[in-house]
């Protein structure tokens, strides 16, 4: 804060400075923010057009609020045109049912909702790592360190970090705004442990700590978009904070197929297609993003394939936004993560060459630790300046909250062979990540028996992404009742069996292609029964509309 | 290179805040060269020995660690108050502290969010439409600290540089620095400093006039109460023409209320925006839009590192309010041990409770301390040559006046610096004492100030108000001596 305050008021001297002397000092109304032209209504070019909730179809038709200040006609548009379907309408119908099944149990064929919408696996019965959460027991509650029973509770390393990293903090005050980019001790333990994922150094001070990998997101986007003529290349299907979030920037999204032919592979040739595409469109492209492992398509991308995103990244001065939060979520032997950064410098490319962002989030992984609100971004190859604006803005902030931080730099520095916990530490996430692995296989090859179903395997991430061929009934069926056909069969299968998933046209797909998405998290006993329910659906919506 | 300076967003680059600010930057370098520096600058309780209270610190711990809960010998360690909170906290989640919970908060803890509003303003009483005075849950969203709250609502107001809002100078930050990351201008009024800082509603008229005579629609007001730097707690009279003319105007009202529990004087207790809108009753109480924030970084639990806070919205239409939530959804969750401080927050330990007696004494205790320290630093600083200092009635902050003689002022404009900075950095060289010129928090023209918080450790107190003053006394007369400025 102090580094914020202070800023301001240099900011306001030189405003002060410049300013001509003014005559009348009661009278003087000094708009600190300057003036510019008010932003164009255009729709962006490539703005997602997703099936929307009811509310922003007719906005400002509820006449009886037309005397307050902010309504829907006159809420910040960017504000309407965003659209989030993984908490999108089929999960307030799937919380309605869920409240109504409480006390109207014998009205539903199936008695509970089972939520496969979202990539939060404690929710569906996933057990923290032993050790991250007794670290930060001892880090909420410090004084537990001066007990002896204390011993008694937790493991002894638990103890002997929990003491590392309060000498870490200032004060070792757990309950004090940080700085803004984290505190220097955890960065340096992500910095290190970046390190030896890559083989490359890793710089503490390009970590920038944030809760959660989606307010980096946002930062980045902040940054980069001006106007809808700023364009963001992103994967289509994508996972859809990028289509919000260049929204909300009013940005413009620049749209590049995966080849779901290919196990959703990704093309240069498209890349090169669309560039040009957005160029001709009058659209300066100022980023790729690229989700690796993907989401929500699953796909883990080559060493090769990296090389040559990194090419055209550097050949066309754009700034690659890598999503990597899905990094230790990979599933299949034949498939490795590689860090972008990590393939950059293999291929001889430093800061001058490219410039680089990297997102890392503690709510995947086999860690899952989705309510903590962690993560970071390592930025790289960017001019001083440039970093100085991003810590600006990081700063408006204050900080990021400073259990996620921990828990970031635990996640990136895990207990050690010989150190107590490693034993139960190695089978804790050995065992979440072989039974995520399994779950993943069970339900892509259940998914490819259904009539007209293919499903790409999931190398990785969370997510599998069949693609449904919809019989031409269902499709004016869907029509008939104004929604998307991919919603109509998503909200046919809750109402039939209490899964939840989302329909792809959340996440955009080819047209006239039908996908949705659902998670591979509920626990590996109740997976055999979603795929009956599944089976069973299948069945009996194709009946219903086979052509 | 991918991204220079030059094409960048031009919002981000106008963003009144430059990370290495003058006064930061020196206090930094003279700590590194081994000098003691008193960071009286932030507003950041912990860093500067606050002990965080204990009982929710044993909750969030537990929670933190539900493995804890099925040991025999937990009690051995926490008191089984803090565990049966705990359960009940956990209870509430749908997967622990490990798991997203609604964008909104978790809704247990938006209920008790709910009571806390009803049980301090007093409402729901007896009306014939009472129903619209309950605090509702589902108006009431948990944020990432109170700044998070501040940035969604602004984002929904603003629509380009053609919508302004209204706020108080001096100010805290945080409003300027979003207002113009988002595009919007910033329309400020004079709070009054001969009348204690006191917001004059006609100073709103005007500038709220002038705002439009320039074009730009005035949108939203924030209120900062109690005052930040400025330390004032509005009265009720006061908050009831500020709605009054938010209603005349159709201006949404944002309560920066962060500081509610932060009072040092009993002439003028906090009353919220929310209770007086409720008391004025219609056409007003159904009517004027208002948004009040809370956090849990401030009051006697200076939980800063948390990042907890939350807003209640009222008189939003119910599609406005999805919107909201729309937007929040992208955001996933706020974080969910926060979301349990800001519970503890507003459901503390009741009387009877074994926690009880320690929380009280610990709360009572950092409180009277906050109050005795605010007296002796505004005592301190009147007592000081060319220096006049309001009453630190509420908040953490004293944001004296330094008059500055001629010969100061001139000093000041052969080194190139504005005069509050000049003052700052010759006390900062000359006693450690890191504080935030008045300029930073905007001030009307030729008058100067600073900002200190009231945090640093109450016995260190006397002896900073002794150093300040042997500085100001001797920077006085310097400046006095050498171009014969006479004091009256």
């Amino acid at each position: 804060m102090r580094r914020f305050v202070i800023g301001q008021a240099k900011n306001l001297i030189d405003q002060t400075r410049r300013r001509p002397p003014q005559p009348h000092h009661h009278n003087n109304l000094r708009l600190l923010s300057l003036l510019r032209p008010p932003a164009s209504d255009t729709t962006p070019v490539s703005s997602p057009r997703l099936f929307s909730s009811s509310s922003s179809d007719m906005p400002g038709s509820d006449s009886s609020t037309s005397s307050l200040p902010v309504t829907l006609d006159s809420i910040n548009p960017k504000v309407l045109k965003c659209e989030y379907a993984v908490r999108g309408e089929i999960v307030s119908i799937a919380q309605r049912l869920q409240d109504d099944l409480k006390t109207n149990k014998d009205a539903y064929p199936f008695d509970e909702i089972i939520y496969c919408n979202i990539g939060n696996p404690q929710s569906l019965g996933q057990q923290p790592i032993t050790f991250f959460r007794e670290v930060l027991a001892l880090c909420s509650h410090t004084a537990l360190l001066d007990e002896s029973a204390t011993h008694g509770l937790f493991s002894s390393d638990s103890i002997d970090r929990a003491w590392k990293i309060l000498d870490q903090i200032p004060g070792k005050a757990t309950g004090a705004y940080s700085h803004s980019q984290g505190i220097k001790g955890l960065r340096d333990a992500i910095a290190a442990g970046i390190e030896a994922r890559d083989g490359f150094p890793a710089d503490p001070n390009d970590i920038f700590m944030t809760d959660g990998a989606s307010p980096g997101v946002h930062m980045m986007m902040q940054l980069l978009i001006s106007s809808e003529k700023d364009g963001i290349l992103c994967p289509i299907p994508q996972y859809p904070l990028y289509s919000a979030s260049i929204a909300l920037h009013g940005g413009s999204l620049v749209p590049y197929y995966l080849d779901e032919a290919s196990g959703w592979g990704l093309e240069i040739s498209e890349l090169k297609k669309q560039l040009e595409d957005a160029k001709s469109k009058g659209i300066t492209v100022r980023a790729l993003a690229v989700i690796n492992p993907g989401n929500p398509t699953g796909q883990v991308l080559s060493e090769e394939n990296q090389r040559d995103i990194v090419d055209f990244c550097k050949k066309e001065g754009l700034v690659l936004l890598a999503d990597e939060v899905y990094q230790e979520n990979v599933y299949v032997p034949d498939k490795k993560f590689h860090s972008f950064k990590k393939v950059a410098r293999s291929m001889g490319y430093g800061e001058k060459d490219i410039s680089l962002v990297s997102f890392q989030s503690i709510s995947k992984g086999y860690y899952g630790e989705c309510g903590k609100r962690g993560g970071y971004m390592e930025v790289t190859g960017f001019t001083s300046d440039v970093r100085e604006q991003i810590y600006k803005v990081a700063s408006v902030n204050l900080c990021s909250n400073i259990s996620g931080q921990i828990l970031a730099s635990l996640v990136m520095s895990p207990p050690k062979p010989g150190d107590d916990s490693y034993d139960s530490y190695i089978a804790e996430k050995e065992g979440i990540l072989s039974s995520l692995a399994t779950r993943a296989k069970t339900l892509e090859e259940a998914l490819n028996k259904l009539e007209g179903v293919t499903c790409n395997r999931a190398e990785g991430a969370m997510y599998l992404f069949p693609c449904i061929n919809l019989p031409q009934k269902a499709i004016a069926a869907a029509e008939a009742a104004k929604t998307a056909p991919d919603a109509f069969y998503c909200k046919r299968l809750l109402n039939a069996t209490g899964i939840v998933v989302v329909p792809g046209s959340g996440f955009r797909q080819v047209p006239g292609t039908w996908h949705f998405r659902c998670t591979i998290l509920p626990q590996e006993d109740k997976i055999p029964a979603i795929v009956n329910r599944l089976t069973e659906f299948h069945k009996s919506f194709m009946n219903e509309f086979r052509d | 290179m991918a991204l220079e300076y030059d094409s960048l967003n031009e919002n981000v680059k106008k963003c009144q805040y430059a990370v290495r600010g003058e006064l930061y930057l020196r206090a930094s370098e003279l700590q590194k060269e081994g000098k003691k520096i008193i960071f009286t600058n932030v507003g950041n309780p912990h860093a500067l020995g606050q002990k965080p209270l204990t009982f929710p610190r044993q909750v969030v711990a537990l929670c933190q660690a539900p493995f804890l809960l099925d040991n025999p010998n937990v009690g051995m360690l926490f008191p089984a108050d803090a565990i049966a909170r705990a359960k009940h906290y956990l209870s509430l989640t749908s997967g622990g502290l490990g798991a997203y919970s609604d964008s909104r908060g978790l809704p247990g803890v938006r209920k008790e969010v709910a009571e806390f509003i009803e049980r301090r303003d007093g409402y729901p009483r007896p009306c014939a439409s009472y129903l619209s005075y309950h605090s509702d849950p589902e108006l009431i969203f948990l944020t990432d600290g109170a700044s998070k709250g501040v940035m969604q609502i602004l984002n929904c107001v603003i629509r380009g540089a053609g919508d302004g809002i209204l706020v108080p100078v001096p100010q805290y930050p945080l409003y300027s620095a979003t207002i113009s990351l988002l595009g919007g201008s910033l329309v400020p009024y004079y709070l009054d400093e001969s009348e204690n800082w006191g917001l004059d509603v006609n100073n709103l008229k005007q500038s709220v006039a002038q705002a439009r005579s320039q074009g730009i629609s005035v949108r939203a007001m924030v209120i900062i109460n109690p005052g930040n730097p400025t330390g004032q707690c509005l009265s009720e009279a006061n908050l009831r023409e500020i709605l009054r003319f938010c209603y005349n105007e159709k201006l949404v009202l944002l309560g920066d209320e962060v500081y509610q529990q932060n009072i040092y004087q009993d002439e003028r207790p906090f009353i919220s925006s929310k209770k007086v809108l409720m008391d004025m009753g219609s056409p007003f109480s159904k009517e004027v839009q208002l948004v009040s924030f809370h956090t849990v970084s401030k009051g006697y639990w200076g939980e800063c590192g948390q990042r907890g806070g939350y807003f209640e919205m009222t008189n939003f239409p119910p599609r406005v309010v999805e919107e909201i939530y729309k937007v929040a959804s992208i955001a996933l969750s706020p974080n969910v041990s926060a979301q349990i401080f800001m519970g503890l927050m507003v459901n503390p330990p009741k009387p009877g409770d074994i926690s009880y007696d320690q929380f009280t004494r610990e709360s009572k205790g950092i409180l009277e301390s906050l109050r005795r320290r605010a007296k002796i630093m505004t005592d301190g600083f009147n007592s000081c040559k060319n220096v006049v200092c309001n009453f630190t009635e509420g908040a953490m902050y004293s944001f004296p006046q330094i008059r500055l003689p001629p010969g100061a002022l001139q000093a000041a404009k052969q080194a190139g610096k504005v005069p509050d900075v000049f003052y700052c950095l010759k006390l900062l060289e000359a006693t450690g004492i890191s504080t935030v010129p008045g300029s930073g928090f905007g001030q009307k023209e030729g008058v100067f100030h600073l900002r200190t918080t009231i945090l640093p450790a109450e016995e260190e107190m006397p002896e900073i108000m002794d150093s300040f003053k042997k500085f100001n006394d001797a920077f006085m007369t310097q400046y006095d001596n050498n171009f014969g400025y006479s004091r009256m």
